[in-house]
């Protein structure tokens, strides 16, 4: 069996924290019930910034594409446990300063620390690991899977991830039994997210505004620390958008972090705990809903006469 | 490495027992029930598996028993077509599974088949080859070399190539087809002092390889020529054909059939356990949308570079089951055309499904592949076709309402036709039915049945009698 490949560590040291967890197999997610996730860590310690409780911090970010420069020296923190807006007129860099975070493109210059960790440069999966997930502004479901399949790809530090144990016979049984656990969390999920009688369904035949609920139920399976949003609500209709915002509030008493995108005002300044602005590549301004409405600057370059 | 991974796994399996036992008899008697269930969960899919397969393979069976009647074939001869079609059709089956792997599941576009299949083969012929090719090595030392040598330019082809996009991909395999196909025809492999052997692979003439059918036909005879002397084995198979008239070579051509056939059901097997594996989860996933399984932390690049060195080297286990048993290869053997064959037929079983690439398989072989040629003969054998030698000919002859001269020519140019034949059938195909014979199936990729789990909490058995029974 020498060509079977060996059961190698994820590619690069950095991600080994995150790997890890899961290889000493006697974590394996606690059954159905117990969806409230870990508790996440307390305190990082030896945070010198100053900013105290931040899960997410951005110093000097800088992205240019040929001519253009799409993020400027942007530098944000986004505090655990909170719903952060971030908001910017069209082209102000913001779904790239997503990239940048999430490792889907690399930054030209600057830092980013999750969790008190350095993770810029890092490879998206590794990031994912680390617990920073995203989600995309034009949903990315798995279209030929069903939507049980989409979800059960979810969960992270699946035993059968790894070809030898999916097909060794002594090791398959571990990985059945594990499946079988996560059915429970995932028909969970499902509930809560109210697509349960869509379980056998292809994805590709759901509808925009399924298809968000199933991306964000597919992201908190991972159960990240923090949640990137790329405009969750875009084409969700009021009704369904009220359900999915109670849903992110409830994750958030969970301990959740969310940092999200999104084009309706109203909505940032209402449910988001901190509100980060963008523009032209640079951060413009930053803090709570309030002040950001009355900040002049944030007036003139984007919000205009609307407030 | 990875055995003492599932040694490590059955400690901690052992142990998760242990607590249930501890737990309590119920919570043991629920896991047993589990475990019976996924178990015949899993005997219903091979046996749904089976039935299809096996009644495709009867359908063929049926039309060449039909045409070999009308040959006039006695029954040897119709074992013979039958062994033939068998051998051809397991050794396709083989090819389609791994490219199933890779396309099917993984959606890497292999456009390369045949080059990794003729690696496979020449690192054969010069392990195992005779005087002046190989070192003579054992069979089974060489066929191994084989499959490590395809698994390797699998790496060589996937490491660089799988960062670009799928259409810049499938260049690289085709190109990497070709390159392997000139340099085994060049002066530079063809002789060589190596360990104080020459060896090589003398140019561009075929040269002769050893082949696990002649280790199989050895069961059979002493020296594994039909003429000399019976094994015991032998023997008994042969008295058992006498009775329905099979002369040696027959049986032994059936011999040889099977042995493919095992390699098939291992391949089926070990596939399917990929299939329905976490594992097999993310290569659907990354076939359908790669940075999605990114941005959920799977490393899709490892796992696309371990199922693609694997399919690898599966193709070269069929390359060296099939084509070594020519007795000597050439390296254009492994033409373009080749790798377009293994495609249609795994279209025409369904990409995605192991079953239908087995039934692919089977179907490409019979309908199209061997299909025409038997009928070429029966027409020939049955009417008096008048040879025509050019297309012109034949077609001026229907429009004036000849119709034999247009017959004539279709018979002789077969193998031609043929192509054309299996290029229409492509594109009607397409048109009409994209998800070949077995696509429509829904084959969910998981080790364990998905539906809602019925005992443990209240909501979920409570809401699974109304929601379980309607699905």
């Amino acid at each position: 069996m020498s060509d079977a490949p060996p059961e190698a560590p994820s590619e690069g040291a950095a991600s080994g924290a995150g790997g890890e967890k899961g290889a000493g197999g006697g974590d394996i997610p606690a059954p159905a019930g117990a969806s409230a996730r870990s508790v996440p860590e307390p305190e990082p310690p030896g945070w010198g910034d100053g900013e105290g409780d931040a899960i997410l911090q951005i110093d000097g970010l800088r992205k240019t594409f040929g001519g253009i420069t799409a993020v400027d020296d942007a530098s944000f923190a986004v505090e655990r446990g909170t719903i952060t807006g971030l908001i910017g007129p069209n082209g102000a860099g913001k779904s790239t300063t997503f990239d940048l975070v999430t490792g889907f493109t690399r930054p030209d210059g600057g830092e980013v620390t999750f969790d008190g960790r350095p993770i810029t440069g890092l490879a998206p999966h590794q990031i994912a690991q680390a617990g920073l997930v995203r989600t995309f502004q034009i949903t990315r479901e798995f279209p030929d899977m069903t939507v049980l399949e989409n979800l059960m790809v979810g969960p992270k530090d699946q035993r059968g991830e790894s070809l030898s144990r999916a097909i060794l016979p002594g090791a398959r049984q571990a990985v059945v039994a594990q499946e079988r656990e996560l059915v429970g969390r995932v028909w969970e999920t499902l509930d809560t997210f109210e697509i349960d009688h869509l379980a056998d369904e292809y994805a590709r035949s759901l509808s925009g505004g399924q298809r968000k609920l199933l991306e964000l139920a597919r992201a908190l399976l991972t159960e990240p620390e923090l949640l990137l949003l790329d405009e969750p609500m875009a084409g969700v209709n009021p009704s369904l958008e009220e359900k999915l915002l109670d849903r992110i509030h409830e994750l958030q008493a969970e301990g959740y972090s969310f940092l999200l995108v999104e084009h309706d005002m109203d909505l940032i300044m209402e449910h988001c705990d901190r509100v980060i602005v963008m523009h032209q590549g640079t951060v413009l301004a930053e803090g709570e809903p309030a002040d950001i409405r009355n900040n002049e600057q944030v007036i003139e370059a984007y919000l205009g006469e609307d407030i | 490495m990875s055995d003492a991974d599932a040694g490590g796994d059955d400690g901690s399996a052992g142990q998760r027992a242990d607590g249930g036992g501890l737990a309590g008899p119920r919570a043991t008697l629920a896991k047993r029930a589990d475990c019976v269930r996924s178990r015949m969960g899993e005997m219903a899919r091979w046996k749904a598996d089976a039935i299809v397969i096996l009644s495709t393979l009867a359908l063929v069976y049926v039309l060449f028993l039909v045409l070999s009647w009308g040959q006039g074939l006695d029954a040897n001869g119709t074992a013979n077509t039958l062994a033939r079609l068998t051998f051809l059709a397991a050794a396709y089956a083989l090819l389609v599974l791994a490219l199933n792997l890779h396309w099917g599941y993984a959606g890497l576009f292999n456009i390369g088949v045949a080059g990794f299949m003729s690696v496979a083969v020449f690192t054969l012929a010069i392990v195992s080859g005779g005087e002046g090719v190989g070192f003579g090595l054992p069979i089974w030392a060489g066929m191994i070399a084989g499959m490590l040598a395809a698994a390797a330019l699998g790496a060589i082809a996937a490491l660089p190539a799988l960062r670009l996009r799928a259409d810049y991909f499938a260049i690289v395999t085709l190109g990497i087809a070709e390159i392997v196909r000139y340099l085994m025809k060049s002066q530079w492999v063809a002789s060589h002092n190596l360990f104080g052997q020459r060896v090589g692979l003398q140019g561009s003439a075929p040269v002769q390889v050893p082949s696990a059918q002649e280790y199989v036909y050895k069961l059979f005879t002493v020296d594994g020529s039909p003429r000399a002397d019976p094994t015991y084995i032998g023997t008994q198979f042969f008295v058992i054909g006498e009775w329905f008239g099979l002369e040696r070579p027959t049986v032994m051509a059936w011999g040889y059939a099977l042995f493919v056939i095992l390699f098939v059901v291992f391949a089926y097997l070990l596939l399917s356990r990929i299939a329905y594996s976490p594992f097999g989860r993310i290569l659907k996933a990354i076939r359908e949308d790669e940075g999605a399984a990114q941005a959920l932390g799977k490393p899709t690049s490892r796992i696309k570079i371990y199922s693609f060195v694997l399919g690898c080297a599966l193709m070269g286990l069929a390359g060296m089951l099939w084509q070594a048993s020519r007795f000597t290869v050439g390296a254009d053997a492994f033409m373009p055309i080749l790798t377009f064959y293994v495609f249609v037929a795994l279209i025409v079983g369904g990409s995605g499904s192991n079953a239908g690439s087995i039934v692919g398989g089977i179907a490409f072989v019979g309908l199209l592949l061997q299909g025409p040629r038997m009928l070429q003969a029966v027409i020939s054998k049955h009417t008096d076709v008048p040879d025509t030698n050019t297309i012109y000919e034949g077609v001026t002859a229907f429009a004036s309402g000849e119709v034999m001269p247009f017959v004539g020519y279709a018979i002789g140019n077969i193998e031609l036709l043929q192509r054309m034949f299996v290029g229409v059938v492509l594109i009607v195909l397409m048109l009409r039915r994209p998800d070949g014979i077995l696509g429509h199936r829904k084959e969910i990729a998981a080790a364990t049945d998905l539906s809602r789990p019925t005992e443990g909490r209240g909501s979920g058995s409570a809401a699974a009698s109304g929601g379980g029974g309607d699905e």
